[in-house]
């Protein structure tokens, strides 16, 4: 049982979050109209991505060829160290805020290298956009856990995660406000909407899709499958952190089973705020993201003074 | 001593400065011995932990004495210094070779063995007189140095504005030396710490400015850091590894003398000075790195940053042992300390692999750099771990000591009442927006000299270093490695390091070392072990690997073919620069930057104005220290100076007349 769990920890996010990308696809889909894919469209096109021939440039570098898989195993080495379904901490030495923090920043680190290695117009171009913001939503970010690990008066994200709703509504706003803040972040850090658009390569605006222009076949597959994991480690961060609802320590399959199923509805959840957001606003002009990065800072900075005021 | 063996090597090197390598040879074997010899010394001090002091000499003043006094910091500081001197050295071997036959290398040797042994008497000497020699020998040697490649004027220029800043510095030392013997009536560190209580509080305070002042010129703070920037990259690069590596961290040695050993307990707002300064220097450095595309100016930049980073361990530490909270202290302590030292090894990596591009491509630009990876590639192997471990990625070095650092300023927003925890938060929140700004600014370092394709003709003539060269980057590529995964080993000897400074004599740090390098903040506020993160981070990464390699992919195969170019086939001039790289941070702070855009065309014809024969676009950014605060007090010193120049009157008898004057009112104030 135990180590069931512990490969459980460890799978989880990769195996759930091409499913996050479909049903975020499919709701876009059906509020515009269409019929859409099906939700399982994504693990279809993994599947056969991987089966494919690759073309590399002749510019790349060993730095291209290895960057995906650093990316990848990044996601599934931070997926493992945060709060899926329990308390119960398989990784107490390696699951600290902060390790997760600069560890996804050395995911950022080998995607950024790896669209300029190639050499293109667009790869570089990628790479600056995407280290500008999530240098300036790094502050955010940090400040956003740290409102929680200073109420928790511990950074292991477990510990933290085992605190009950709000405190039992003694910190109402200032958690609140840490996870406003941590969703401006979200939405930078995942490439969403207002801050990337995921569906687009439109040269003047795309992010993420410029970075990994270049890659096809396998490393494209792990390149996409590494940012949709990214995608459900923040929702994971936002709900367990902020709302740790229904998690215990308890390991019996009963609650197990309760809390994995809990797991996938708060995931669902997020995944239909995400799809409205992307459905109901426009993309923000890049030099108007930074004031909504700062707006993240500043507000889990409230959050953390009025910890102490209240 | 180990001292004698760099004066032997300096004259030896004078001595065959006629013969290249015999000069070259036998400076390089004497900074090698001395600086082992150091290691060795300093690391069994550290590991026995006693205390050695003895005399060096005695002369006819008393107030003068060659006494050396090595405690626990001191070796620590010498060790860095030792562990640093070694590879530079060890890389100066094979670096110096490219200046055979155009300057002279016994004087290189010379001056080079003279700053190694000045900067072991600096951190070793217990005197402050014998401090200050000690002191002027490292910045003089220093300067010549910088203007040692002599023939390009910018160098000189550099060389000039060191010396100014330099000995700005040291004047503001001298008077806080002098006060403290006003007070204390000793040159002596420890005499000065037993009775520094008999000076009054308000000269306390102008003693600290003093201090500050001086050693923060040489550590190279905002506002005093502008000669930093200009002079680092002015010096061979092993030179410029030595400045930024270990001569700037005298004045952090200083600073953790002074103000945590020599004077304290210290008022609070000291603490709170530096650790302003700190997240000035950590920000702001930050970001005018980010703005430069000279490869040894964006690293000297970075120095700045770290140097605040260093200060916001410090400055905490200073803070929480005013307010007695010792255990704190000591864990901010610690943290500024391990800072130090990992700075120390990551910098000096990275301007030795600087160094090795620069002596390849004959240029500090970095827009002509470009797909160096494929020329060089253990250079650019040994570059990016500089970079990972510069940026605060894990496992590396820089990671731990940012972690220390981020849990000591955490400690201080959860422990501390409400203006000192703001100040903390807006510590805390300056060192997460560094992180990220430096890591953007490695993107576009490493990006920008290795990665795409190359930006000149020149990068095609390149060829990776010589041995010796490639074995001193080698050597700090893996302790960079090294003290990030024994974390924790470090983490306990720095802990040593720090109890053996009378304040935390007694005291318990908030960090404590668990089993399998685990570092712990307090009880349970926070935990993490190096090896148990490489250890799975790495077993994931091999077993992705195995899975995609061998398992789903058997029978596919990679073809080569152009990067996709719409069409056009693609030229270097395609590619993004690392200007145009930063461009857009850059535009995000234009307030604090204050960048600006000339653009001049010029035309076929004059009149009309249709066709354009070139088009020249002017960067910059401007220089607010130069325009706010240096202009100014150079036109306040000017203009005193042009009304004190009546009393020149260029007549002989009024200058008798003044000295009889003088005489007059120094005999009053005898009688």
């Amino acid at each position: 049982m135990t180590a069931f769990l512990f490969f459980l920890q460890i799978l989880l996010v990769p195996v759930v979050s091409p499913l996050c990308i479909g049903v975020i696809k499919k709701i876009k889909a059906r509020l515009q109209n269409r019929q859409g894919a099906s939700v399982i469209q994504p693990y279809r096109d993994l599947f056969k991505l991987f089966h494919k021939d690759e073309r590399v440039s002749k510019d790349a570098s060993w730095i291209f060829l290895i960057a995906p898989f650093v990316v990848f195993s990044v996601t599934v080495f931070v997926g493992m160290n945060i709060p899926l379904f329990s308390t119960e901490n398989f990784f107490p030495m390696t699951s600290d805020a902060l390790v997760i923090v600069y560890t996804l920043a050395l995911g950022t680190f080998f995607l950024a290298l790896s669209g300029m290695d190639i050499g293109g117009a667009f790869g570089g171009f990628g790479s600056s956009r995407e280290m500008t913001l999530s240098a300036l939503a790094e502050g955010g970010f940090i400040f956003s856990l740290l409102t929680m690990a200073l109420l928790a008066g511990t950074t292991n994200l477990f510990d933290i995660a085992s605190h009950p709703l709000f405190y039992n509504g003694e910190y109402f706003i200032p958690i609140v406000l840490a996870f406003v803040g941590f969703f401006i972040v979200l939405l930078a850090e995942t490439a969403r909407f207002p801050f990337d658009n995921p569906a687009t390569h439109l040269e003047l605006t795309m992010i993420h899709e410029a970075m990994i222009l270049e890659y096809s076949g396998k490393r494209l597959a792990l390149m996409e499958w590494a940012s949709a994991n990214k995608l459900v480690i923040f929702f994971v961060l936002g709900f367990n952190i902020f709302f740790p609802l229904g998690l215990v320590g308890d390991m019996s399959v009963g609650t197990l089973s309760m809390n994995l199923g809990l797991l996938l509805v708060k995931l669902l959840i997020f995944c239909i705020v995400i799809a409205l957001i992307e459905s109901s606003m426009a993309k923000f002009r890049f030099f108007r993201l930074p004031d909504l990065l700062v707006a993240s800072f500043i507000l889990n900075a409230v959050a953390i003074g009025l910890i102490h005021s209240l | 001593m180990i001292v004698e063996l760099f004066v032997l090597g300096a004259f030896g090197s004078l001595v065959f400065h006629k013969r290249d390598v015999w000069a070259n040879t036998w400076g390089s074997i004497f900074a090698l011995l001395g600086t082992l010899g150091g290691i060795i010394f300093s690391f069994f001090t550290l590991i026995q932990g006693q205390m050695l002091s003895f005399l060096l000499g005695q002369t006819s003043f008393t107030f003068l004495q060659f006494s050396l006094h090595i405690d626990m910091l001191s070796a620590f500081f010498l060790l860095a210094i030792s562990l640093i001197g070694f590879f530079c050295s060890l890389y100066g071997f094979g670096y110096v070779k490219h200046y055979y036959g155009k300057y002279d290398i016994g004087v290189l040797g010379f001056l080079y063995n003279i700053l190694l042994g000045s900067l072991f008497l600096v951190v070793t000497s217990s005197n402050a007189l014998f401090f200050l020699i000690a002191w002027e020998m490292m910045s003089i040697s220093s300067y010549f140095l910088v203007v040692y490649d002599r023939h390009d004027e910018k160098n000189v220029k550099a060389g000039s504005l060191y010396l100014i800043m330099t000995y700005v510095g040291t004047a503001f030392i001298i008077a806080f030396f002098l006060l403290a013997y006003k007070y204390t009536g000793s040159f002596q560190f420890d005499a000065i710490k037993s009775q520094h209580t008999l000076i009054p509080e308000i000269f306390q305070s102008v003693m600290f400015l003093c201090a500050l002042v001086g050693f923060g010129t040489k550590a190279g703070i905002i506002p005093f850091h502008i000669w930093l920037p200009a002079a680092h990259p002015a010096a061979p690069s092993h030179v410029s590894a030595m400045m930024s590596g270990v001569m700037i961290k005298t004045g952090i040695y200083m600073m953790v003398r002074l103000f945590l050993d020599v004077l304290a307990p210290v008022p609070l707002w000291w603490g709170e000075v530096v650790l302003i300064i700190g997240m000035v220097s950590s920000l702001l450095g930050v970001l005018y790195a980010l703005t430069e595309h000279d490869i040894k100016r964006l690293l000297a930049y970075h120095s700045i940053e770290n140097i605040g980073i260093i200060l916001l361990g410090i400055g905490s530490s200073i803070i929480f042992s005013a307010l007695d909270m010792k255990s704190l202290a000591l864990l901010a302590l610690v943290a500024g300390l391990f800072h130090t030292i990992n700075h120390a090894i990551f910098k000096s990596l990275l301007f030795l692999g600087a160094g090795s591009v620069i002596d390849q491509m004959h240029t500090k630009n970095m827009e002509e750099y470009g797909g160096l990876i494929r020329y060089m590639p253990q250079t650019a192997f040994f570059f990016l771990i500089g970079s990972m471990a510069i940026s605060a990625l894990p496992p590396f070095n820089g990671f731990f000591s940012e972690w220390l650092t981020f849990q000591s300023l955490f400690q201080g927003i959860q422990n501390l009442s409400f203006s000192l925890e703001w100040l903390f938060l807006l510590a805390a929140g300056s060192l997460a927006f560094t992180g990220g700004l430096a890591l953007t600014c490695f993107v576009k370092a490493f990006a920008g000299i290795f990665l795409a394709r190359p930006r000149s003709e020149e990068v095609t003539h390149t060829k990776e270093s010589v041995l010796s060269m490639r074995g001193a980057m080698g050597g700090l590529a893996f302790l960079a490695i090294f003290f990030g995964i024994f974390s924790g080993l470090i983490t306990e000897i720095i802990t040593f390091v720090g109890q053996n400074l009378s304040l935390f004599s007694v005291t318990d740090a908030s960090v404590s070392v668990g089993h399998s390098q685990t570092l712990r903040i307090q009880e349970s506020f926070a935990h993490v072990s190096a090896p148990i993160m490489f250890f799975f981070f790495g077993s994931i990464f091999v077993s992705v690997l195995f899975i995609i390699r061998f398992i789903i992919n058997r029978r596919q195969t990679i073809s080569f073919g152009e990067t996709w170019d719409c069409g056009t086939p693609l030229k270097p001039r395609m590619e993004i620069t690392t200007t145009g790289f930063a461009r857009s941070i850059i535009l995000v702070f234009k307030n604090v930057l204050k960048p600006s855009i000339q653009q001049t065309v010029k035309y076929h014809d004059a009149e009309s104005r249709y066709i354009p024969k070139s088009r020249t676009v002017t960067m910059s950014v401007g220089n607010i220290y130069l325009t706010y605060f240096y202009r100014p007090l150079q036109k306040v010193i000017d203009e005193a100076s042009l009304r004190s120049k009546i009393i020149q009157g260029g007549n002989i008898n009024i200058y008798i007349s003044y000295i009889l004057i003088a005489l007059f009112v120094s005999l009053f104030f005898v009688l």
